[in-house]
């Protein structure tokens, strides 16, 4: 049967299962939106390509499915390439499709031409341009293999306009042959032996989890492994909800702006557990002092993390869900032979004690003003089932500490690319996913202004969510680092409480428009809000300025050095001494 | 940092070149040769690279190779581990008794002489990279008009071929760790 390169990849879309596309139309990918009209794709015409692909992450992050996002060529192109950084550094599954100029033109620069399979070439997990429509089926089923499979990532399918137009004999490839393509999956059995032996001989481990685990939806078997273990926990940036914050075992989020418990355990432990965790920056601080009496053990899917920063004892490549289940497998029959784990409730007692002694903390006045970590303690003891977003900064700090997460793929925030503008396209993808789930994004004044125009898709496409701005009128973590580091000189980070009028702005998208000035109204607006479920609702949530991020490690300073409040702190002489972000 | 001799055996596609420069490019590395070629099997092809890095750093760059999808296989020549060539064309100055003595020179290195002038000869010359550094040590006396090189290819010695080796020997593989030296993360 004949069709065109369109249609082809329309049939291919649909092949793959796709259900939704966030995408913006425009000359080069033109003829792609005609037998969009005739598919079983949805596609949700987003107002700017970066949303588009944040959408398209949004979505990955709360369905486990691959998001797709649709662009036309030069600026289109362009414009998604913020998110496809975002999603090769936070390992999320994307399939990008693009319009080019058409074949005969193609290098000479024609209107709207960029070579965007050349700009894209670092940012992807891999991409192509499609020379003929008899190419797009296969182009469209490696791109969902190359995304979703092994550490998942984005793929970008490049079509010249000629190439969408053109006809080809319908043919779907039965299956991918990617010769230099085979991600080891199974998990090494010695490897995962030598490491159950090294659990069961530590007397101070820490299983340090990492986003990983719940791309490979491995929670539950993360979950019978820490306890029937009896081993500590804790969930990095990336795993927050991999185990439940609830738990006795759990110690929290690790890293520059990690609870106390989680950095010292880590610091003092005697083995380190890393499942699908990549020992970034955020999380050792100073390498040469992390966790320095640990010996490693080292799950991954990626052999070129492990060994990267920090030296594996035990390297184990695999898919994490794998390895965790042998893992188990072996940790059983070792401990019935023992009759249980090894007692380590000394450890586990100095652990609790931590916790109680160094929660995260902040003092809310009743007078005001208030408190960016009050306002997401309230909204999360009103909506504890949501599927919470979040931008970059500040207030991503603060809801990774404050919420308290019970089950996987209800976080979604830009960790390793650092994304300021995520949570309002994310939060439209995931609540394009998730129809059945409360979404909130819990925002920052500078981010939302970024990609704030995502509230008119939201409106006009009917995907409904919350935004909870914290508003304390700055670049607060700029502002934090000046405050700590430059000698309180503030540069370029004021932005102000009322421009734009959050409130007017909402209004102005068709969401409904709230705010809260003092502590006492904080209740009220959550539930007003909550209580709005046809429309996306903005909550301007008039915060204090102030506020800082604690506990806190300064940048390329040790873990051993937490800072745990404002108290702590001692401000640096020698600006050359001031830390790199 | 010291000379490391890679091959890298691809997909025979558009860009694949690139996405391996690219890789180097990234963290700095320069490339101080790099020869690329068909294969014995239809659609792959043979890159020949090397890189003046320290071994930790290009361990990170193996690996991060063998994750390019269009890469098949990744092999680090050790030292008298393999056979090593270069081809050489030089065009040097040969007038008047000049030239019976770089004729001379030539007959030593057994190279061939390809074309003449009245005023140069050009010269072929193949063999290990030092002895292409030490005859143009030599006609650089004469007075050397240009040279292009082809850059160090290599290959294994012994029975094996590269596609059927196991890139590293490591414990950290799969059931097999031949498993993973196909690459694709």
């Amino acid at each position: 049967m004949k069709v065109t390169g369109a249609q082809a990849l329309f049939r291919a879309l649909e092949g793959e299962g796709v259900e939704v596309l966030f995408g913006i139309p425009g000359g080069a990918i033109l003829p792609a939106y005609d037998p969009l009209l005739d598919s079983s794709v949805r596609h949700v015409l987003c107002r700017h390509e970066q949303g588009a692909g944040h959408a398209a992450e949004g979505y990955a992050w709360a369905t486990g499915r691959v998001g797709v996002c649709m662009a036309t060529s030069g600026p289109g192109g362009c414009n998604l390439v913020t998110a496809l950084a975002d999603a090769k550094m936070d390992s999320v599954p994307v399939v990008a499709i693009t319009g080019q100029v058409p074949t005969p033109v193609v290098g000479n620069d024609a209107f709207q031409e960029a070579d965007i399979t050349g700009i894209t070439m670092p940012v992807t997990k891999h991409n192509m341009l499609v020379t003929s429509p008899g190419e797009i089926a296969t182009a469209v089923r490696e791109a969902f293999h190359i995304a979703s499979t092994g550490r998942p990532g984005p793929v970008l399918i490049d079509i010249p306009k000629d190439v969408l137009i053109n006809e080809t004999e319908w043919e779907w490839p039965e299956k991918v042959d990617l010769p230099g393509y085979r991600p080891t999956t199974k998990g090494n059995l010695k490897q995962i032996r030598e490491a159950v032996r090294l659990i069961l001989e530590a007397e101070r481990p820490v299983l340090y989890v990492g986003g990983g685990v719940i791309k490979a939806n491995a929670a539950k078997e993360l979950f019978e492994l820490a306890t029937e273990g009896r081993l500590p926990v804790v969930t990095t940036l990336m795993a927050r909800g991999a185990f439940p914050d609830a738990h006795e075992l759990a110690l929290g989020m690790p890293g520059m702006h990690g609870t106390y418990a989680a950095v010292t355990a880590m610091q003092r432990a005697d083995l380190l557990v890393a499942l699908a965790a990549r020992f970034d920056d955020r999380v050792t601080g100073q390498l040469s002092t992390f966790a320095p009496n640990a010996k490693v053990v080292h799950a991954d899917i990626d052999p070129a993390e492990i060994g990267k920063n920090r030296l594996a004892d035990v390297p184990i490549v695999g898919d994490v869900k794998d390895i965790i289940s042998k893992m188990l497998a072996e940790l059983r029959r070792r401990q019935e032979e023992s009759d249980g784990p090894p007692d380590r409730s000394a450890w586990l007692a100095t652990l609790a004690t931590w916790k109680e002694r160094h929660p995260c903390t902040y003092e809310q006045s009743d007078d005001g003003p208030i408190k960016p970590q009050f306002a997401i303690e309230r909204i999360w003891e009103h909506a504890q089932d949501a599927i919470v977003v979040s931008g970059v900064g500040q207030h991503q700090m603060w809801a990774s500490q404050f919420w308290r997460f019970a089950e996987p793929r209800t976080w979604i925030n830009s960790g390793g690319l650092g994304t300021m503008g995520f949570a309002v396209p994310a939060a439209l993808g995931a609540a394009a996913g998730r129809p059945d789930r409360r979404v909130i994004a819990i925002d920052g004044d500078g981010c939302f202004q970024m990609t704030a125009q995502e509230l008119a898709t939201s409106t006009t496409e009917r995907i409904p969510f919350i935004t909870a701005i914290m508003n304390n009128a700055h670049l607060g973590m700029v502002r934090q680092w000046q405050e700590l580091f430059y000698k309180e000189r503030y540069s370029q980070v004021y932005l102000s409480h009322d421009v734009p009028d959050y409130v007017k702005l909402a209004e102005a998208f068709g969401a409904v428009g709230l705010r809260a000035e003092h502590p006492d109204e904080v209740d009220a607006v959550i539930e007003k809000a909550l209580s709005v479920e046809d429309r996306s609702v903005v909550i301007d949530f008039r915060c204090d300025p102030g506020e800082m991020v604690f506990p806190m490690v300064p940048a390329g300073a040790s873990n051993d050095d937490i800072i745990l409040g404002p108290g702590g702190m001692r401000p640096i002489e020698d600006p050359a001494e001031a830390p790199i972000a | 940092m010291s000379l490391h001799t890679i091959s890298v055996l691809v997909e025979d596609k558009p860009g694949v070149l690139t996405r391996v420069a690219g890789l180097f490019a990234a963290r700095g590395y320069n490339i101080d040769s790099l020869a690329v070629g068909p294969t014995e099997a239809r659609g792959m092809s043979r890159m020949t690279l090397v890189v003046n890095v320290e071994t930790k750093s290009l361990e990170q760059v193996t690996k991060q190779l063998n994750k390019l999808i269009n890469v098949i296989k990744i092999l680090e020549h050790e030292p008298g581990d393999a056979v090593e060539r270069e081809l050489m064309l030089v065009k040097v100055r040969a007038e008047d008794e000049a030239r019976a003595r770089i004729m001379e020179i030539c007959q030593v290195f057994r190279v061939r002489v390809l074309d003449v002038t009245h005023r140069t000869l050009t010269i072929e010359a193949t063999g290990a990279p030092e002895k292409l550094e030490a005859l143009i040590e030599l006609l650089r006396d004469f007075g050397v008009v240009e040279v292009a090189r082809t850059g160090r290819i290599a290959l294994a010695r012994g029975d094996r071929g590269i596609r059927d080796r196991v890139q590293r020997k490591t414990a950290a593989g799969g059931e097999d760790a031949a498993d993973w030296s196909g690459g694709g993360v």
